[in-house]
């Protein structure tokens, strides 16, 4: 199914409101949606029967600097039996950044979404275990945000050689 | 020299670092946490696992991991494209070839480039990409026989390993990371005369596969060890986003090598080999095995292939020149995108954001393979034997390198 038809079928269920903007990369189009909408949005992308997005490929964090003030998500869906996917954006305040977790409607969300809230600092609601999952849970910091600076010590060992 | 401390020992650093995820104080009597690496043969690198036992069975796997964290994401948001090859290298150590080539497709796609590459460099890149699947899939075979308590094909696998590892040495330089195929090209042309010799070791190699069917996968010792072990049903596994060979162990025939049909695969004829359950039931650690080494007789297929493209219509001249289309500087337009390609351990995709205006990327994200394959461990692990643990995940070859990115 082409991009334009997923968007429409969005549209028809939630109405006009639900995509806040979109972007097309060659095949690769974006539609941003609210972080409160996002579930309901993900949950019908799955069931529905001529969309069937039973795949999330990725998941990614994204820090836009302390000059937009504002942190992304980004979901990677694809379609196994029907072969199309969509990618949808998420963005956040970056004081307080939280998304709610759709680690019950793809389980594979679950680590992405730890790995996402290790660099980041993504506070995902309702995540059944959100802790570090690359860094050791007594780093200070969260090291892909764009003004990250490392800690002195840790453990004793100077951290920046 | 002065001497200083290098580091402060504190006996609480260790919990500290990396506690229990098991609230001790809730486990009934009968119930206690082991602890499995992160030194251990058996976890295929610096992978800890936390195991709340109950006797023998398991009740509850937490993997810990990040002990070979590298910082690849943000080693990538300071260096050029064309410098991020070596670091793409190091991620899957074992399969550098096929991480390179899905990293140099995608970069290729952003410029819009990706249809002048000559055919030779495509079937280069498959060649070598495929030798390297074999080499990738030998460890996983040898290492799991190793986990399950054969030793015999270990050796025999780290052997032909070994004509591999020096194939790809005559050709880049070195054993393991290659920084071969490069954005646009590739480092070198093929040497002169490596067609013969890997028509050599293709043809050495064919007995020997015969052979590793016999002495391992139809092994009735082996058989009883995986079989219905550790079964992946294919709705749990699309639903944890497993790729490669042990979501097509499920029974699924998907191969993105396939799906997107990238670079010369479509002009190859190969088959995609799925679990049956001939042994046990579909989507066990035997349809797993099996998968990879049914793969490996796909790939000998596909490098005979090429083998005649590369000395037929494809042949080396004297004017060809592997670097031609590099590009002095690499600037994608202003986009976000999403690449990937089938690995030996499954689907590599490789998020790039572009600023538009530098050489740098703004944001890379690996979407790892193995990472996201190892998150279905605490689902299929729960009330299995302690022994079959290891045999579960042996069976999912993970690659902590990839992992801990």
């Amino acid at each position: 199914m082409q991009f334009l038809e997923i968007k429409s079928l969005l549209i028809e269920k939630f109405g006009e409101g639900i995509v806040l903007s979109e972007n097309s990369f060659y095949t690769q189009s974006q539609l941003q949606i609210s972080p409160e909408k996002i579930v309901e949005v993900c949950f019908f992308l799955r069931d529905t029967d001529q969309l069937y997005f039973d795949y999330m490929t990725c998941l990614t964090g994204m820090d836009n600097g302390p000059e937009k003030k504002t942190m992304e998500v980004l979901y990677h869906l694809y379609s196994i039996p029907y072969n199309h996917s969509i990618v949808l954006r998420v963005e956040t305040n970056r004081e307080n950044p939280e998304v709610p977790t759709i680690s019950n409607i793809w389980r594979t969300a679950d680590w992405h979404e730890r790995e996402a809230y290790d660099m980041f600092g993504i506070k995902f609601t309702n995540h059944p275990d959100l802790r570090r999952i690359l860094l050791p849970a007594d780093w200070e910091g969260f090291p892909l945000r764009k003004d990250y600076l490392e800690q002195e010590y840790y453990h004793g060992i100077k951290v920046k050689y | 020299m002065k001497n200083t401390i290098q580091y402060q020992y504190d006996s609480k650093h260790l919990t500290n670092s990396e506690p229990l995820a098991t609230d001790v104080s809730k486990l009934r009597t009968e119930e206690m946490v082991l602890n499995m690496g992160p030194q251990h043969p058996s976890t295929h690198g610096v992978l800890r696992l936390e195991v709340v036992t109950d006797g023998e069975i398991i009740k509850n796997v937490i993997p810990h991991m990040g002990y070979l964290h590298r910082c690849f994401e943000k080693h990538a948001e300071k260096l050029p494209y064309n410098q991020l090859i070596p670091f793409v290298d190091r991620m899957d150590y074992l399969a550098a070839m096929n991480s390179e080539h899905a990293y140099a497709m995608g970069i290729e796609k952003m410029l819009g480039i990706e249809n002048d590459i000559p055919k030779r460099v495509e079937y280069i890149r498959v060649l070598v990409a495929e030798l390297n699947r074999l080499a990738s899939h030998f460890i996983a075979i040898g290492t799991y026989g190793l986990d399950v308590g054969s030793f015999t094909p270990f050796l025999w696998l780290m052997r032909d390993r070994e004509h591999l590892n020096r194939l790809l040495e005559w050709l880049s330089g070195a054993r393991m990371l290659y920084n071969y195929i490069w954005i646009g090209g590739l480092y070198y042309d093929l040497p002169v005369g490596f067609e013969d010799r890997c028509t050599d070791f293709i043809n050495y190699l064919k007995p020997k596969l015969q052979e590793l069917q016999k002495i391992m996968i139809s092994n009735e010792i082996f058989i009883q060890r995986t079989a219905n072990i550790g079964v992946l049903p294919l709705d749990l596994a699309i639903n944890y986003g497993i790729s490669g060979p042990c979501l097509r162990a499920s029974g699924l025939r998907y191969d993105l090598r396939r799906v997107d049909g990238y670079s010369v695969y479509p002009e190859l004829d190969f088959e995609i080999p799925i679990g049956k359950g001939e042994m046990g039931t579909v989507g066990d650690c035997w349809d797993r095995t099996n998968v990879r080494v049914l793969e490996c007789w796909e790939s000998v297929k596909i490098v005979e292939q090429c083998l005649v493209k590369l000395k037929g219509e494809h042949k080396r001249t004297r004017d060809f020149d592997p670097q031609a289309l590099v590009p002095k500087k690499t600037r994608p337009k202003l986009m976000d995108f999403y690449a990937r390609a089938e690995n030996p351990k499954g689907e590599l995709g490789f998020f790039f954001r572009t600023t538009g205006t530098y050489d740098i990327p703004y944001r890379v994200k690996v979407r790892s393979c193995c990472f996201v394959n190892l998150s279905v461990l605490p689902a299929i692990t729960k009330d299995v034997l302690l022994a079959d643990l290891i045999a579960i995940l042996g069976s999912l070859d993970i690659m902590m390198g990839e992992i801990d990115r």
